[in-house]
């Protein structure tokens, strides 16, 4: 007789056991132990039939093809520059993709991007030893300048970016900031008003806290109209957004919110020049 | 019979568990067992340094143990490593090392930090369990928490998560501690630790006396990690 | 924090405002427990804001310093540990924490605030050895007045142990309290562009140009100063902090 011991959504952590009997099947997050399932590390519990997995609620970022994340420059050499990304691992802009622009041999790379600078870039591929290469060239990837970054946990960005960015829209509607969510948890900020920069923080930071719980979305509109004192117009699908979406890497280009930038950016790299 | 505290042979002192703790860290747990308190932080995966010590098929752990300076029952423990915090410090990675799968983490390395600021006694054991909650709240993937606790033979007793006073018991072949951590769900040991004289019989006894504490601890440190998520005031 | 951050942040505190929406001169919320650490003779735990320290105190007899045979010794200590910030590594104390115990030391010696006198056992031969040890558990940033704050609050709630037979029996506390006459309090004055602030976080303290750190007793004296940051400032400027910081000590004292 195979039993479940957890429901959808309920928050496991590592050595509870899941489920007993055969009948049920360990995916992502579980695993068998003789008779029984398992979890084996802290998550949301998401069930497809019979087959038991979790979303994770914690870890650092781990780079995958095609994410679109923010980097800090902390080293140039004669080959690219090198940023952190907020992960086990540094990654590197090799100088052809380094711009759209054509930087030739020996050009002082620091007119690109400087010690400290952070960049909207792509991730173009990752060693069997965790060497990560990334590419500044491309719609939406660019130099931020100004503003500031907080750090929020990368399981939580499909949260913060929502549906479609209606997460993301509705913050930036209420508060005027233009906001970019890189796919490694780095978010940068800049708005005119510092109370209203600061309200963005802190609604962002509420949701790394409380994604897990039902009714994220009406809970930061109402967080967000309390704040401003004003209304927000929030399309009528979005807030019924109740569950824990998984983190659906493959979306993270649509996902994330550069309208703002895709018209100007690509001049602003040569600014220094 | 009961002892010095009036604990039943079996009984755990009172414990207090909760993860989250220290925000900077990528994970962190406190676990307080009667007068032990332990606090641990989780940084990392990351590039470590010597780097001859990361290996290219998984990430490494590597866990520091230390007192702080009032921590201790006589006088001020003078700061820094000694020969005992840093023997603590490896038999303590070695417990906890086995549950975790790192091999996500290739030449990267993750750093735990016991910090104690009151001891009794057990302390390595409530390092351990703290280490543990700091673990997993730190997301890592682990097979199952660590649970650590000490056993031993007081007044000619087996009994569990023996106190100062009674560690320091002169009677009946005096007292006998071991320290063991174990996996819970899958009883392997994984630390096992003893000093004194003891039959085997009664070893036996003890260790699986600590089992069942260590499956009780188990559950307080899971239920711990399950409260930093639970629905609270959502102001 | 990097360079383009912190032209964002002066922008922002030309409006009056810093990144975690405070005014330039409000603390963080401070909390302070005693008496908690139950292997020392004293403790206490203080937060502001994230920042979290716990201070203890142990007793020891010792022999008093060949030229002040009638005085017990106190010292003050900081350790940085590897737990409270990703950057801090283990080993011996470095530059920053021997700085923040060095300044916390400074303040409580200075101001007189413990009786060294109250603390010789026999002249010449046995005193009393008090040392405090200050321990971030975690950093965002100022741990100099949070330190401070916990230093003396765990003075505060300091017994000496019995002595039996000429030994120190940790196991009992006397009745007897460590006597503290006066409250220092510390408090860092950070200077960022043209503008003055109290009580950094991390962040701010990586994009200060100057801090100057002022500890006052309670009848108005300044006990010690610590200038810190490569910026100069102008003899204006160390008089506006030393009112901002007169005004800003009474604020904590009222808290203790």
């Amino acid at each position: 007789m195979s039993k479940l011991l957890i429901e959808d959504k309920e928050v496991v952590v590592p050595g509870q056991i899941v489920a007993e009997g055969m009948d049920y099947l360990p995916s992502y997050g579980t695993y068998r132990l003789g008779e029984n399932i398992l979890a084996n590390r802290v998550g949301v519990v998401s069930l497809d039939g019979k087959v038991i997995k979790t979303i994770p609620l914690s870890g650092k970022y781990i780079a995958r093809r095609n994410d679109v994340i923010i980097g800090q420059v902390f080293d140039i050499m004669s080959s690219g520059w090198r940023l952190k990304i907020n992960s086990p691992y540094t990654a590197m802009i090799p100088v052809k993709d380094g711009s759209f622009e054509f930087i030739p041999r020996g050009a002082d790379l620091s007119r690109y991007y400087q010690i400290d600078d952070y960049v909207v870039c792509k991730v173009t591929n990752i060693t069997s030893q965790n060497l990560i290469d990334l590419s500044a060239r491309g719609q939406g990837l660019h130099k931020l300048r100004g503003g500031r970054v907080v750090y929020i946990n990368t399981h939580k960005v499909p949260r913060v970016i929502g549906k479609k960015g209606s997460m993301v829209s509705m913050i930036k509607q209420a508060t005027g900031c233009k906001i970019v969510v890189g796919q490694n948890g780095v978010v940068w900020l800049s708005g005119e008003d510092p109370k209203l920069e600061n309200l963005a923080v802190r609604t962002i930071e509420k949701i790394d806290r409380e994604s897990h719980i039902s009714g994220l979305t009406d809970r930061i509109k109402l967080f967000l109209e309390e704040e401003t004192g004003t209304t927000l117009e929030i399309p009528k699908e979005d807030l019924s957004d109740e569950e824990i979406e998984a983190v659906n890497f493959e979306d993270s280009e649509e996902n994330l919110s550069f309208e703002e930038h895709n018209n100007n950016s690509n001049e602003e790299k040569y600014e220094d020049e | 019979m009961k002892r010095v505290d009036g604990r039943t042979p079996e009984d755990l002192r009172p414990i207090e568990a909760k993860a989250g703790v220290i925000k900077n860290a990528e994970g962190s747990g406190y676990f307080k067992i009667g007068k032990t308190w332990a606090y641990a932080t989780v940084y990392g995966p990351k590039e470590i340094v010597p780097r001859f010590m990361m290996r290219p098929d998984k990430g490494i752990l590597k866990v520091n143990y230390n007192m702080m300076p009032f921590s201790g029952q006589g006088e001020r423990v003078r700061p820094g490593p000694n020969r005992r915090a840093r023997e603590l410090s490896l038999v303590s990675e070695k417990a906890l090392a086995s549950v975790l799968d790192l091999t996500k983490f290739k030449n990267s390395g993750v750093e735990v930090f016991i910090e104690l600021p009151q001891t009794d006694a057990g302390s390595r054991c409530a390092g351990i369990c703290a280490a543990s909650i700091a673990l997993a709240d730190a997301g890592f993937v682990m097979k199952d928490m660590v649970a650590a606790v000490a056993v031993g033979r007081v007044k000619g007793e087996v009994v569990v998560d023996l106190s100062y006073e009674e560690e320091a018991d002169e009677t009946d072949g005096g007292a006998v501690d071991t320290a063991m951590a174990m996996v819970p769900s899958s009883e392997e040991v994984t630390l096992l630790q003893m000093d004194g004289q003891v039959t085997k019989e009664e070893l036996m006894k003890a260790i699986n006396m600590g089992k069942e504490a260590c499956k009780k601890i188990a559950e307080i440190q899971r239920e711990a990690i399950k409260n930093k998520y639970a629905v609270g005031d959502l102001r | 924090m990097n360079y383009t951050e912190k032209e964002h942040l002066l922008k922002s505190l030309n409006a009056g405002y810093r990144f975690d929406g405070r005014t330039l001169e409000d603390w963080r919320n401070l909390e302070i427990e005693t008496d908690l650490i139950s292997t020392s003779e004293g403790s206490a735990r203080v937060k502001l804001g994230n920042t979290e320290v716990l201070a203890g105190v142990k007793l020891s007899i010792g022999s008093p310093f060949g030229d002040r045979p009638n005085e017990g010794v106190l010292m003050v200590g900081c350790e940085l540990l590897p737990m409270a910030y990703e950057s801090i590594e283990s080993g011996p104390p470095g530059i920053d924490a021997i700085e923040i115990g060095r300044v916390i030391d400074r303040g409580i010696r200075e101001s007189k605030s413990v009786d060294v006198e109250e603390l010789c056992i026999v002249p010449g031969e046995k005193v009393w050895m008090v040392s405090v040890d200050i321990v971030p558990l975690n950093h965002d940033g100022n741990i100099i007045d949070a330190g401070a704050i916990a230093a003396l609050a765990a003075l505060k709630t300091t017994r000496f142990p019995e002595i039996v037979n000429g030994v120190v029996d940790y196991k009992h506390l006397s009745d007897k309290k460590l006597i503290v006459e006066k409250e220092p309090i510390a408090v860092t004055v950070g200077k960022i562009g043209d503008h003055l602030i109290i009580d950094p976080t991390k962040d701010e303290e990586d994009v200060l140009d100057a801090r100057l750190t002022c500890t006052i007793g309670q009848d108005g004296k300044f006990c010690s100063l610590q200038k810190g940051g490569e910026t100069p400032f102008t003899i204006d400027e160390i008089d506006q902090i030393f009112e901002l910081a007169m005004v800003k000590s009474d604020e904590i004292r009222k808290q203790l």
